[in-house]
């Protein structure tokens, strides 16, 4: 039974967990309640993906009503990869979670702050599951939501402004997205994914569904922080709980690059880029995303602001990696989206224990701390090389595909653009070994010892697990291929 | 051409309170106005879908005798679906500005921005 | 407020005419405008106007915070615990069809069971909205 209802119990078992996650006393028992569920989750997931590995799919029927009456949840290989990213972040995240939560929010909201996490978890992992273009929509704002309360628990109270930012750029963004579905469903009549892909073929040059694919690329470019849509992304990285900034900063992005795919792809098909020139626009602004993003990240003395900034590149990378339209492009993308999660939570696993140890991240207040938590810096080290792309990490097989689609389609100016962003990263990620260990400590700073070890241990999974995918790239790059293979795209032809 | 502008007067409502709406979320500076502005906005999306759900000459979509063309049911579903989202948000919303009253003592975005710089 | 005649008579007399209009409007949802989500908007709403013209004292003694929370979670498990008997009876989740012996009384049971769990949660989660803005004693 539990084989057959696979892909539904990844979303209905945290949906069950969290209210009765809100009802638990204060103390440890939330903690240790969500762990099983987040663990729960990812061997789920984990199960899921050897299902759909070889290439098939997953057709699940909810209320058994068949699909272009009723909800389908229609899982492949690209569905189950993010599925896996998102639950295992989840997973490796609480283990961190227990000791920058006790120091972060108060005793006697932390029930509610699990039972919050666990229905952003039911967000995002809904939006990878789902087959309906609605439920999408649905999920999606459960998510937000979710993540607007998170941040709002950060201590200081610019979390408070950062979240409002968050908040009313986000419903812009979900209301965009909302427009968008209405045109589309007014010109078809169906709100299945793969029922809408085989309507709109014959319709695609209508004026109507190109502003409803307008409308929807815009309203996920808001949550993507594409490049002049991504003011909220440094303030709600940067005020945010350590835990929920390596959560949401390894998922909650990922996940929208993930829409934007199946949007652009599976529903309207590759050639809607070709008529309403949108691979034009998704170069450009991840060029300027790019530059612009790492630049800024340059000028900035404040850790974790810099890994935000740096998150906003790399998610331009990936946009331009849609805007290819090739096999290439969308292989580099779908493997990006993995090997970020792990850059990227790694990165703020070790921000978020520097802020455990000395209550800041400001570089006047760390520096030369390096020296004192050897494993926290060797870990920043190990996943910053990654960042930048030194062969043997996982981020150099990411910028490797990257430079081969803006290769194949001799399109030199933008290949440029990716080497140029990697100097750039190189540029802060030597800032930041620069102020964290050569620097000489600041005069007011305690001494410190090393990391607690729960805080160390998931922190150096994530680690190894980017040297690993660095050197066995089976599993990412054979998952990215059989995916852009369902999604329709082909090679690269003038 | 004057039938095409009558004739789809619904869509010119729409038009004028999604722009009336997006105007005072970026222009108005207090943090309640921009979510009023966020609320009117959503309503102009839940009147484009019921909108084009209208039925030429259809009744209420329950089974009576003696009528045989219905209006579309879906388009409600999905509104009422989106309004408890919006009520959601609208909520979220505005107990962040109760916090934000009581930490900096202004809900001004300007007076924000200047006691966050000042620091 | 309590000191207005016109408003305690109304406010005392229209109570139970809101509640009953909201118990008519969630179970005539399947037939009429109605459903869950209003239902439970409205019975919160003659619980916020009790609370307006009497004062939050009246109504915490009824409804304290801490069981207007187990309410809200009670609900939402409601909702999906029904889901989950379907999938335990065998079927898919919310395939209503195999609750009951024929499949159209199984279809009736199983939307009035899940609107009962939404009304349940949205009331008690618009009273916790009301008793958040307008309770004054917490400042944290």
């Amino acid at each position: 039974m539990i084989e057959q209802n696979l892909s539904l119990l990844l979303v209905v078992i945290p949906l069950i967990a969290a209210p009765v996650t809100a009802m638990l006393p204060a103390g440890r028992s939330p903690w240790l309640f969500t762990l099983a569920i987040t663990w729960i989750c990812f061997a789920l997931a984990i199960w899921q993906l050897t299902i759909v590995i070889d290439g098939s799919t997953i057709s699940y029927e909810l209320g058994g009503w068949a699909p272009p009456w009723g909800i389908e949840y229609h899982i492949d290989a690209l569905n189950a990869l993010v599925t896996l990213i998102v639950s295992g972040i989840a997973a490796i995240t609480l283990p961190y979670a227990l000791l920058t939560v006790e120091r972060d929010i108060p005793l006697r909201e932390t029930s509610l702050f699990y039972a919050v996490f666990l229905l952003c978890l039911v967000g995002l992992l809904g939006i990878a599951q789902t087959g309906d273009v609605f439920n999408l929509f649905v999920f999606l704002e459960i998510s937000s939501l979710s993540s607007y309360v998170l941040i709002a628990m950060g201590k200081q109270r610019r979390a408070l402004t950062a979240a409002y930012q968050y908040l009313i750029m986000g419903s812009i963004g979900a209301t965009f997205l909302l427009i968008g579905i209405g045109l589309v469903y007014a010109e078809t009549g169906t709100l299945n994914m793969q029922d809408l892909h085989q309507r709109l073929q014959p319709i695609l040059d209508h004026r109507t569904v190109h502003t409803g694919f307008v409308f929807i690329v815009v309203g996920i470019a808001l949550k993507l922080a594409l490049f002049p849509l991504h003011l909220w992304l440094p303030n709600a990285y940067k005020y945010s709980p350590s835990a929920i900034s390596v959560f949401l900063s390894a998922t909650a992005t990922k996940v929208a690059v993930y829409i934007m795919l199946r949007m652009v792809f599976t529903v309207f098909s590759t050639s809607i880029l070709m008529i309403t020139h949108t691979e034009f626009i998704f170069l450009t602004l991840g060029a300027f995303g790019v530059v612009v993003a790492s630049t800024a990240a340059i000028f900035h003395y404040d850790l974790k602001r810099i890994l935000a900034y740096s998150s906003i590149a790399q998610i331009s990378y990936m946009v331009m990696g849609m805007g290819f339209a090739s096999k290439l492009g969308i292989t580099a993308t779908v493997v990006h989206v993995f090997n970020h999660a792990l850059m990227k939570g790694a990165l703020f696993m070790a921000a978020g224990a520097i802020v455990y140890r000395l209550g800041s991240s400001k570089f006047e207040n760390i520096y030369g701390i390096g020296r004192q938590m050897p494993w926290t810096f060797a870990a920043i080290f190990i996943s910053g090389l990654s960042l930048i792309g030194i062969p043997g990490t996982a981020g150099f097989i990411s910028k490797w595909y990257f430079m081969l689609a803006a290769l194949e389609q001799q399109a030199w100016l933008f290949a440029l653009v990716i080497l140029l962003g990697s100097l750039l990263s190189v540029v802060y990620m030597w800032k930041i070994f620069e102020a964290l260990f050569f620097h000489r400590p600041a005069c007011s700073a305690p001494p410190v010892t090393e990391a607690p070890l729960s805080l160390l241990v998931p922190m150096w999974v994530l680690v190894l697990a980017n040297i690993y995918f660095g050197i066995n790239t089976e599993l990412t790059v054979g998952v990215a291929d059989t995916a852009v293979r369902l999604l329709g795209v082909t090679a690269y032809h003038e | 051409m004057i039938d095409t502008i009558i004739g789809h007067y619904n869509y010119w409502i729409v038009i004028l309170l999604m722009m009336a709406g997006f105007y005072t979320v970026i222009n108005r500076g207090n943090l309640i106005k921009k979510i009023a502005g966020l609320n009117i906005f959503q309503t102009s999306v839940f009147l484009l879908y019921i909108s084009i759900g209208y039925v030429n000459e259809g009744t209420t979509p329950i089974i009576a005798k003696g009528f045989t063309s219905y209006a579309n049911p879906l388009p409600h579903v999905l509104i009422l679906t989106a309004i408890v989202v919006g009520v959601s948000t609208t909520a979220l919303g505005l107990a962040l500005v109760v916090r934000i009253k009581r930490a900096y003592g202004t809900i001004e975005e300007d007076e924000i921005h200047d006691k966050d710089m000042s620091l | 407020m309590k000191h207005n005649l016109v408003l305690r008579f109304i406010t005392k007399y229209l109570f139970p005419v809101i509640a009953l209009f909201a118990l008519y409007v969630q179970f005539h949802g399947d037939y009429g405008p109605g459903g869950g989500f209003q239902a439970g908007v409205i019975l919160s709403v003659a619980f916020i106007l009790y609370a307006m013209v009497f004062g939050m004292e009246t109504i915490e003694q009824v409804l304290p915070l801490g069981v207007l929370r187990i309410l809200a979670s009670t609900g939402v498990l409601i909702y999906s615990g029904t889901g989950v008997a379907t999938l335990l009876m065998g079927g898919n989740f919310l395939d209503y069809d195999i609750l009951l012996q024929r499949p159209i009384e199984g279809q009736h049971i199983g939307i009035m069971v899940i609107e009962l769990g939404v009304g349940i949660t949205v009331s008690a989660v618009m009273l916790i909205i009301f008793y958040a803005f307008s309770d004054r004693r917490n400042y944290d």
